[in-house]
């Protein structure tokens, strides 16, 4: 090959080992598994890079584009790396009138950092997602796979902190 | 199934209706002559290619029964149905919807390269909208101005998703995709890249259904305006032969007139120095290429030998099949010989420094414009095509420089490189290249005259297409594609070693030349890419010599200069090489 743009061989060996391995085990057409196999890879890799996500076309036959048009439609893929905390906030109907759009102000201004990137410490990813399904408790923030409802500005104070307090302990 | 029961009665603005179970409404109205606006819907019928997406909404008609606006385009009739064209409801739906999809467009259409020929456009006209209800924030993406081929205007961009059935559908590139969600969403490449970092082929069937400004050929007529007023460039100029039969077309003639007479006048009034015949390279790409047949046939070398004239077609192969690059000719395409000879044959003849010389090649083609560019084509700081405009441009140029076409009167090549025979005149039609290697290397192989030179079996327009001809004791078999989905299919017999055939012949575009993306735009009438295609069998019908080893320039050039056809000094020049690149 003489030219090159996005380079493959960067991409870590043995998790593609287990990748290859998840994809060889799926049964039918590999192309309809699309959505399954990029869950997996970004289980493995925690995020998807161009390269991987060109990997993974190429593993299933499909075009660049038609798997990076998959990926930037759901909000639940990342294209750049995560901090150890997913910092979700629903802007589904109901919470978005019950202002979920200040709670993620909030969350922006407190980890000096926006939206579907990384803080510079590593420790946050703020993602606005749409309705996860939890109306009831409006507004609701999820981060990583706890749930926080009926959250107000002022709150997100408190949460933050606990999360930071959490990482100074553990060193 | 009886064919009463696959029959379903309709009333469309009253008038009764029979179709078939499974028509849309929009082709049943079409049936009664009731016309119906559409805009993302396209359907080119004898090229298998349908967009219908119904995402537009701009052919919503009303269901009497429940009041509802349904998408005629892809909304299948059924028994007792009632739709009505042009209630006020379905009349007042489609002006919002149409004034929705303005609210955020540039609206630049005075300098659009698209102005009237944009279907947006007219759309507006016929709709008779004067004022655009909902102000929407426009949007602000960057012009990709990477290729030479193509050039993407985001900004312009409807949604409406023809480019990306092309694309994926039909040419199977896969380049072009919708990307995110909602407000953001956009139909872009891959990671959205520059065109030039991905696997593009610079085809242009995007281009030539887009119905927008949103892609279009990257304009090179300011360069070549700019060398003819330059005294000290010798400007020469070339035209394919595909943009004979359609360039009347921008100028009120019926499709599939041909005007090589009228093209060589104008382009006269507009100051080139010397005019050639890209089918004069036809006639030699046939020759060095039938060669190059017979001797891999001869000598059991690589085999299918596939033509190489189609610059899309080989910037698919690179990048999609890097581990087949021995199979397509060494060849160079016609107009790149016709450059090369411009600047070494007849410089030398002239005594014109080659530097001095500024070629421009006519071409019905977007990829032609990044062939040129090829870093293999362009040798110690000397290339052999400058510039290429399309069809269209060119006509754009005659139109700019007020030349009134229609009344010119014919004029002929500058005969150097001007001749040419009726094979030549072929290649711009799927099945015409194989057609016209077929003549000369019955000839070559048997050194019995070819009677009946018309190989009908290898015309037609299916996909794929194959056919027998006997040649002496060998039975030659060979395939032809056009459409890169259907050269997809070929390659992928080549590659699993399934393939029986010695030569195969691939253009990209559906249809061949003809149906270029550098074409006057068909606007989804496929009987005018007929039309063309009938044009170039009739004028290669007409010629005194059918064959491309009559041609007497081109003998003469192969005893003054080239000595034989594939020797070193052909090869040195009309020859070329491929290389491997990542498909993205």
């Amino acid at each position: 090959m003489r030219k090159k743009i996005l380079d493959m061989t960067t991409l870590d060996k043995n998790l593609l080992k287990e990748l290859d391995a998840y994809i060889d085990s799926l049964v039918g057409d590999k192309k309809e598994h699309l959505i399954h196999v990029l869950h997996k890879a970004q289980e493995l890799f925690s995020y998807l890079p161009q390269n991987l996500q060109l990997y993974v076309a190429r593993a299933l036959d499909l075009s660049g584009a038609r798997v990076n048009g998959v990926v930037t439609f759901y909000s639940f893929f990342n294209e750049n790396p995560v901090g150890k905390y997913t910092i979700s906030v629903c802007m589904g109907t109901a919470c978005f009138v019950k202002g979920a759009d200040k709670v993620l102000n909030r969350v922006i201004e407190l980890t000096g950092t926006n939206k579907n990137e990384m803080s510079e410490d590593g420790l946050f990813t703020i993602k606005d997602v749409r309705c996860i399904g939890a109306c009831g408790l409006a507004p609701v923030m999820t981060i990583n796979d706890k749930v926080y409802g009926k959250v107000k500005p002022n709150d997100v104070d408190d949460i933050i902190r606990h999360y930071r307090g959490r990482e100074h302990e553990s060193k | 199934m009886k064919l009463i029961d696959k029959m379903i009665q309709l009333k469309i603005n009253n008038i009764p209706v029979t179709v078939e179970k499974g028509t849309t409404i929009l082709d049943a109205a079409t049936k009664i002559g009731v016309h119906i606006p559409t805009l993302c819907h396209l359907d080119l019928k004898d090229f298998g290619v349908v967009n219908k997406s119904a995402n537009c909404r701009i052919c919503v008609v009303e269901n009497e029964d429940t009041r509802r606006l349904v998408p005629s385009c892809a909304q299948e009739v059924h028994d007792g149905m009632k739709i009505q064209t042009d209630s006020l409801n379905a009349v007042m739906g489609r002006r919002t919807n149409l004034e929705l999809l303005l609210s955020n467009h540039p609206n630049d259409c005075l300098i659009c390269v698209k102005n009237l020929d944009c279907e947006l456009q007219s759309l507006a006209h016929e709709m008779n909208i004067k004022e655009i209800h909902y102000p929407g924030e426009k949007m602000s993406h960057p012009v990709d101005v990477t290729s030479f081929g193509i050039t993407k205007d985001t900004n312009k961009c409807i949604m409406c998703r023809r480019c990306v059935t092309m694309c994926n559908d039909i040419q199977t590139v896969g380049i072009l995709s919708p990307l995110k969600r909602g407000f953001d969403s956009v139909v872009a490449t891959a990671f959205q890249l520059d065109l030039n970092q991905t696997s593009c082929t610079y085809c242009g069937q995007c281009v030539s259904v887009c119905p927008t400004g949103a892609l279009a050929e990257t304009n090179s007529s300011r360069q070549v305006w700019q060398a003819l007023n330059n005294p000290s460039k010798h400007v020469i100029v070339q035209v394919a032969p595909a943009v004979r039969a359609a360039i009347g077309e921008e100028f009120g003639f019926e499709p599939g007139t041909i005007m090589t007479g009228k093209v060589v006048a104008g382009l006269k009034r507009l100051g080139f120095d010397q005019i050639f015949d890209t089918n004069f390279g036809a006639d030699l790409t046939i020759i060095e290429e039938a060669t190059e047949l017979v001797d891999r046939i001869q000598n059991n070398k690589t085999l299918p030998m596939l033509t190489s004239c189609c610059p899309a077609w080989v910037q698919f192969i690179e990048h999609q099949f890097p581990e087949l690059l021995d199979v397509p000719s060494s060849c160079k395409s016609p107009h790149e010989m016709v450059g090369i000879l411009s600047k070494t044959y007849y410089a030398e003849k002239e005594n014109i420094n080659p530097k001095d010389i500024v070629m421009v090649s006519i071409m019905p083609c977007t990829a032609k414009k990044a062939e040129a560019a090829r870093e293999e084509l362009n040798k110690d700081g000397i290339s052999d095509v400058d510039y290429v405009l399309t069809t269209r441009e060119l006509a754009r140029m005659f139109k700019e420089a007020s030349i009134d076409f229609t009344k010119l009167i014919d004029d002929d090549f500058d005969e150097l490189l001007g001749e040419s025979t009726g094979a030549a005149a072929i290649f711009g039609t799927t099945g015409g290249v194989i057609e016209a290697a077929t003549r000369t290397a019955y000839e070559m192989i048997t050194g019995k005259e070819l009677k009946e030179v018309n190989f009908k079996q290898l015309r037609g327009l299916d996909g794929i297409r194959e056919a027998k001809v006997n040649i002496g004791d060998l039975e030659l078999n060979i395939g032809i594609a056009h459409g890169l989905g259907n050269a997809r299919k070929i390659l992928e017999d080549i590659r699993d070693g399934k393939s029986h055939f010695h030569a195969i012949e691939i253009m990209a575009c559906p249809g061949g030349c003809i149906g270029g993306g550098g074409q006057p735009y068909h606007h989804g009438q496929t009987d005018i890419l007929l039309k063309r295609q009938k044009a170039l069998y009739d004028l290669d019908a007409g010629m005194p010599k059918r064959k491309s080893h009559e041609n007497e320039m081109l003998m003469k050039l192969y005893d003054e200069f080239l000595i034989n056809p594939g020797s070193h000094k052909a090869h040195e020049l009309l020859h070329t090489t491929y290389s491997a690149k990542q498909r993205i």
